[in-house]
């Protein structure tokens, strides 16, 4: 362990989601670890916090000019951010993987000259050097990159580590900073946030995910009915989006995920969906075609139609953890 | 309305790809353009077509097997194309991708200025989205990233995106760098007149040197990070396969059940 300081993004900070508890997680295990934020937290993201062990929160005080929900935008997320580690000298910078939190990391790096690792599956300290591991080519392959500048900024994947709380929870103090932020080249002209559906863990973020293809015909009623009685997160091929069957796709320029089980119900395992689920720790395929190339890459699978196999797998399952 | 597209040859996702000495192994059987730059050239040419007038500039950094990505830009109807090829640049990290396309575009810009660099949403070798961010900030231009629609007037772009479960609409004054999601168009095929212009349409290659590039920003002696493993996953075991004959259900929930995945 050395005396490193590491500084986790919060934002926003009305919620601590899992993929920001797995970064404290990892944030404890290099240094002293602390947390960013561009809002006030509430108190129960503090209770949070402190449970993780984070007893600083410096909250990034922003410039009149940045007005309402433009304190999102990665210009500005990447200013705090900045000036955050100037602040407190941190060497180390840990955000979710989100497109707009990568915007925000190459941003910080860029103002800090610090070396950037984008989509991190683990980061680990080797020799005094921070090393960030890589799953790359739809999962084929493992990399690791150490960063050799001062700082360093990782944008990681979730389920990265099993999130950690500290064995006594600590309190937890919030410290404004003022945070410069350069005039915003991009205006902010509306911004919207699609509401969670409620129950069901998020895509990004999920242990387990079911996804339907192709094959399910348009009708995502089995596999949802399969995720609900497994509390998976529920996605989609992005022929079936494309279709206007679903809205969110896995796919390499879609949601990455790399949960413990993917289950994938009529889809065929085209290259770009499998590097967005390759990753995956177990991959289950239910396909009619006993073809299909998604099996060469399955622990296992069942050739049938999903219409017949998801709800009798769901009605199993609910049966056995009742 | 003069536009620089950037454009990557990455290996064919359908290949076997892998690494060598920690680098990718990038082949002329298996190159190709990276297919989401397809996107960031139809963009480009929709936008001149609809002014009436303009040039499509295709720039691509890489080795000289790169010049494959120029072709396939040509094909669909790019004027002009550069190749950034330097024994210089090659280990070169984002920044360094980033410094040489910035220092492309600044000297395109000294002839006559530049008022878009268009770019694809992730380059399907590296998937990291953030050269097109961070080529703008080298530029100090300012960065609208993954439109999934993309609107000109009175010389502001406005964009659509949809990206974490946030629909958002930003804009900015032009010259500004746009990246574009593979959800923006349908990239045109290309005809037959141009593929057999492009065979012999010439491109121009750039140095290092001819861009003034510092020797410390750009290669692997800029690069902020070092490789220090690339290795092969291990094959996954035998799939477990089941023909559902009335159980399959069953057996799926067994398997879940048994692995102490439920």
């Amino acid at each position: 362990m050395t005396n490193r300081t590491v500084l986790v993004l919060l934002d926003p900070a009305t919620e601590v989601r899992t993929s920001v508890l797995e970064l404290l997680t990892i944030a404890r295990s290099l240094g002293r670890a602390e947390a960013v934020t561009l809002e006030a937290p509430t108190v129960e993201v503090l209770a949070q916090l402190g449970a993780y062990g984070i007893e600083t929160v410096h909250q990034a005080e922003l410039p009149a000019a940045v007005r309402g929900d433009e304190r999102h935008l990665p210009a500005v997320v990447a200013a705090a951010l900045a000036a955050a580690v100037r602040r407190t000298d941190a060497d180390v910078v840990l955000v979710p993987t989100s497109f707009a939190a990568k915007e925000a990391a190459a941003l910080a790096a860029h103002a800090l000259g610090a070396g950037l690792v984008i989509d991190a599956a683990g980061v680990h300290d080797e020799d005094g050097r921070i090393v960030g591991t890589k799953r790359v080519f739809a999962g084929s392959w493992d990399t690791a990159c150490a960063v050799t500048t001062d700082v360093a900024v990782l944008t990681v994947r979730s389920n990265a580590v099993v999130p950690q709380p500290v064995e006594t929870a600590v309190s937890t103090e919030v410290e404004g900073f003022t945070a410069e932020v350069p005039e915003l080249p991009v205006t902010l002209v509306s911004r919207t946030v699609k509401p969670r559906t409620s129950g069901r863990p998020s895509l990004e973020e999920a242990a387990v995910v079911v996804a339907g293809g192709r094959g399910t015909h348009g009708d995502f009623g089995p596999v949802e009915d399969l995720a609900d009685a497994l509390g998976a997160a529920v996605g989609a091929s992005r022929d079936a989006v494309f279709e206007g069957w679903f809205d969110t796709y896995i796919g390499q320029t879609g949601v990455t995920v790399a949960p413990r089980v993917y289950i994938g119900a009529g889809i065929s395992g085209a290259p770009h969906h499998r590097g967005g689920m390759q990753a995956a720790q177990v991959i289950v395929a239910v396909n009619s075609d006993p073809e299909a190339p998604i099996f060469e890459i399955s622990d296992f699978a069942v050739v049938g139609d999903l219409a017949d196999v998801l709800p009798q797998a769901a009605e199993v399952i609910r049966a056995h953890k009742a | 309305m003069r536009i620089v597209v950037t454009v990557k040859y990455v290996p064919d996702i359908a290949s076997d790809r892998g690494f060598q000495d920690c680098r990718v192994v990038r082949t002329p059987a298996e190159g190709t353009i990276n297919e989401l730059d397809e996107n960031a050239i139809e963009a480009a040419l929709q936008l001149v077509e609809a002014a009436g007038e303009g040039e499509v500039v295709a720039v691509s950094v890489a080795g000289p097997d790169g010049a494959v990505a120029l072709r396939k830009a040509f094909q669909m109807g790019a004027h002009r194309g550069v190749l950034v090829s330097d024994d210089a640049l090659a280990g070169s990290d984002y920044f360094g991708t980033a410094a040489a396309l910035a220092a492309t575009v600044e000297r395109l810009n000294a002839d006559a200025p530049v008022d878009l660099v268009i770019t694809g949403m992730a380059a399907l070798d590296g998937l990291g989205s953030v050269v097109p961010t961070l080529l703008a900030a080298h530029l100090g231009w300012p960065a609208l990233n993954l439109a999934k629609k993309v609107a000109l007037a009175d010389g502001a772009v406005t964009i659509t995106r949809e990206a974490d479960d946030v629909t958002e609409e930003l804009s900015a004054r032009l010259p500004l760098v746009l990246s574009v999601a593979d959800t923006a168009n349908k990239p045109r095929l290309p005809n037959f007149k141009l593929i057999m212009a492009a065979r012999t349409k010439e491109y121009e290659t750039w140095s290092a040197a001819d861009l003034a590039l510092k020797p410390d920003a750009v290669g692997q002696a800029g690069a902020r990070t070092e490789t220090l493993s690339a290795a092969p996953r291990p094959p996954r075991d035998e799939v477990e396969l089941v023909t559902d004959k009335g159980e399959g259900g069953k057996a799926l929930a067994a398997f879940l059940i048994r692995n102490d995945l439920v």
